[in-house]
């Protein structure tokens, strides 16, 4: 791709020739299965180690561990209740494990403290799930938020940056209304425009899909693809919706309620074909438990 | 971190600016501005230094190439008019629309546009990696889609008054709206006393009421034992102490007991229902219930405003108690016995005042619960309705408490009670 050639100053129409950037099939599992295969050996940005939950006597999981590595889109799966969202929450920091230990980017989130934890949090992003959008500030003054913070970007910058960011989750023209005048849908793209704001290399998300149009899901799925082969930005997604997690999912780990614990690690549409424990082949395949 | 190791920075060379290093959002903040000075008049961009492109660092690169080749005043936005102009005279409209669209266009179209661009604009930026070319690629493209609609510009003077007053009429007429259906509902359930919620009624009480009572007591102490302090001073002059038990009897009785009463129960329970029937509201449950055939006036207004009408009296009367007791005690350091002060009290005091001062109290109640209702169920949308409405439900609960009072003060007197 040498001369490449990127026009900047007249911002007209198509411009890196030759190369498509955007993928243009959601299903398009051979480039995502490639892309897995490359990162196999990639450093790992987020570890578990036996990590247990309990709320008094009542496990909700115990000895989950897992890694995830540089940039791949790693879906935490697993039914109603199996302590998905309480793991996301672990993950970064907001609760502390009964058990086990939790490493973001090499360091521990919850133990750290002051300007490190500072730091820390400036690398990573979260889109909760029905958004967490600041109700008295437009959508981008929630993206220009983090970026007024932890950067020191005139202000006329930080707004061009959040600009670009509600432009990445195709919301530029809603960019003056409060969350209160949009749809679920454009709450949760809104969400991921603010998580992103800093450009973190890490972005958890919770329930990105959940109670969505299949269109506006797929196209949110594109989304994460999308960002994650461009920007290299690593996804950690938590998700009960198969289409999403077939769609996006580089590997996933699935958590069970019975089990209270994990039941299935590894690439999704493995575990579709020829998943044998019978909560994931249930799971998959849509039958009544 | 590897952020830190490396330094980001840029160096013009003739028409070139040369960028270099991991251009992300940590190290842009501090080249916007130096860049942006350092790019005016530059033909070229040189982005083969650059080790590492985010799309704020995208965001940078599309600003820098925007001032070189068409000055800082012009925004990312005139590019497409720009573009559309090149596009006309060989490519045809549709790459221009295309490109207008900020889409990933592909085709002849866009390719045509892209060849025009660049000889309109003279501004080159090359020399980009492909994973850097794919970031600046998605940020201009995100960058080009449709901004929102300038912002309608504010009303003038007479259009905001006009605004002011048309927003005023509806509010009154939703209001007018409520009192109706509120005392339809009421007189709907005189007959048959049954349809008034009995558990929720004795629920209320006890929030309303019984919960309150400590607050009742302490400020009802309070205000007798600074009443018949303050005026014990200028009494004491004229050797007229003997006159303060009636003195705070009649105004704790006919005015202050009440009153106290009605602050106590527009910031605790008006207030609260605001909040609750607000949430309420937010959360679509009153429309459910309306849909279930569930009169919501009948459900949720009722019972609160039954129970705020009964509980007013009640707190009044030991807002009076106490107070008197208070009154007491000062007396009581003053060196006058109890049954001194007792038997001034009961010299002065009238059944009549004290009933008529009951009766306003539950009148207060009935309007500070029917406002606090009022504003819970017209809660708008969005995170500060909910607080909104609770503040209108203590404001104007407040308001209307002493409005009342007044026109209270001119009937008793007109009437010689």
């Amino acid at each position: 791709m040498a001369g490449m050639e990127v026009t900047g100053g007249d911002v007209t129409g198509q411009d890196v020739t030759g190369q498509d950037v955007t993928g243009k099939d959601a299903a398009g599992m051979e480039g995502t299965m490639r892309d897995a295969a490359g990162r196999a050996d990639a450093p790992a940005v987020v570890g578990a180690r036996g990590v247990t939950m309990a709320f008094g006597d009542n496990v909700l999981f115990r000895d989950v561990t897992f890694e995830v590595r540089q940039g791949e889109v790693f879906v935490i799966l697993g039914g109603s209740g199996s302590g998905k969202s309480t793991l996301l929450k672990l993950l970064i920091g907001l609760h502390r494990p009964t058990g086990g230990e939790i490493r973001i980017l090499g360091e521990d989130l919850g133990a750290a403290r002051g300007q490190e934890r500072r730091e820390l949090l400036s690398r990573i992003g979260v889109m909760w799930q029905s958004g967490a959008l600041f109700g008295s500030m437009t959508l981008l003054e929630n993206v220009m938020l983090p970026l007024e913070e932890h950067t020191r970007l005139p202000r006329a910058a930080r707004e061009e940056v959040a600009r670009v960011k509600l432009g990445l989750v195709g919301l530029s023209d809603a960019a003056d209304r409060l969350p209160a005048e949009i749809s679920g849908g454009m709450a949760k793209r809104a969400g991921i425009a603010r998580a992103m704001a800093l450009d973190p290399p890490l972005l958890f998300l919770d329930e990105p899909s959940a109670g969505l149009d299949p269109i506006t899901s797929a196209g949110l799925d594109q989304l994460i693809r999308d960002l994650a082969r461009d920007l290299g930005t690593t996804f950690i997604v938590v998700t009960h919706e198969l289409q999403s997690i077939l769609a996006i999912g580089d590997r996933c780990i699935m958590l069970d309620k019975q089990a209270k614990g994990m039941i299935a690690e590894g690439d999704p549409r493995a575990l579709r074909d020829h998943a044998t424990h019978p909560t994931v082949r249930a799971f998959f395949r849509r039958e009544a438990a | 971190m590897t952020d830190q190791a490396e330094q980001a920075g840029f160096d013009r060379q003739g028409d070139t600016l040369r960028l270099h290093g991991p251009l992300t959002t940590r190290q842009v903040g501090r080249l916007w501005e130096p860049l942006l000075k350092a790019a005016r008049g530059a033909r070229r961009l040189d982005l083969s230094g650059v080790t590492a492109l985010d799309t704020t660092g995208a965001a940078l690169v599309l600003r820098g190439a925007a001032v070189a080749g068409g000055g800082a005043a012009e925004g990312m936005g005139g590019g497409a008019a720009e573009g559309m102009g090149g596009g006309a005279a060989g490519t045809g409209a549709g790459g221009a629309a295309e490109a207008a669209a900020g889409r990933k266009g592909g085709g002849a179209g866009a390719e045509g546009v892209r060849a025009e661009g660049v000889r309109v604009e003279g501004v080159r930026v090359e020399g980009a990696s492909p994973p850097v070319a794919a970031v600046l690629q998605r940020a201009r493209a995100a960058l080009e889609a449709p901004r929102p609609a300038a912002a309608p510009r504010p009303l003038p003077f007479v259009g905001r008054v006009g605004a002011w007053a048309v927003g005023g009429l509806r509010r009154l007429r939703a209001s007018t709206g409520f009192l109706g259906e509120t005392v339809l509902m009421g007189l709907a359930v005189v007959p048959q006393p049954r349809r008034l919620r009995l558990a929720d009624l004795m629920r209320h009480l006890d929030e309303a009421g019984l919960r309150a009572f400590p607050l009742a007591i302490l400020l009802g102490t309070l205000i007798g034992v600074i009443l018949a302090f303050q005026s014990s001073i200028p009494m004491r002059q004229f050797g007229a102490e003997i006159f303060i038990p009636p003195l705070v009897g009649i105004s704790l009785i006919r005015e202050l007991g009440p009153l106290i009463a009605a602050i106590i129960v527009a910031g605790r329970t008006g207030s609260a229902y605001a909040a609750e029937l607000g949430t309420m509201t937010v959360n679509e449950e009153v429309d459910a219930l309306r849909i279930m055939g569930v009169d919501p006036v009948s459900m949720l207004v009722l019972p609160r405003l039954a129970a705020a009408l009964l509980v007013m009296p009640v707190l009044a009367l030991l807002v009076n108690l106490t107070g008197l007791f208070g009154m007491g005690v000062v007396m009581g350091t003053l060196g006058f016995p109890a049954a001194l002060v007792l038997n001034q009290l009961s010299e002065w005091l009238t059944l009549g005042s004290l009933l008529g001062g009951l009766f306003k109290a539950a009148v207060f109640g009935l309007v500070i619960a029917g406002i606090g209702c009022r504003a819970g169920l017209g809660a708008g949308r969005g995170p500060r309705a909910v607080g909104d409405a609770a503040t209108q439900a203590v404001v104007g609960g407040i308001v209307a408490t002493v409005v009342l009072d007044g026109l209270f003060a001119v009937l008793f007197y007109r009437l010689g009670w």
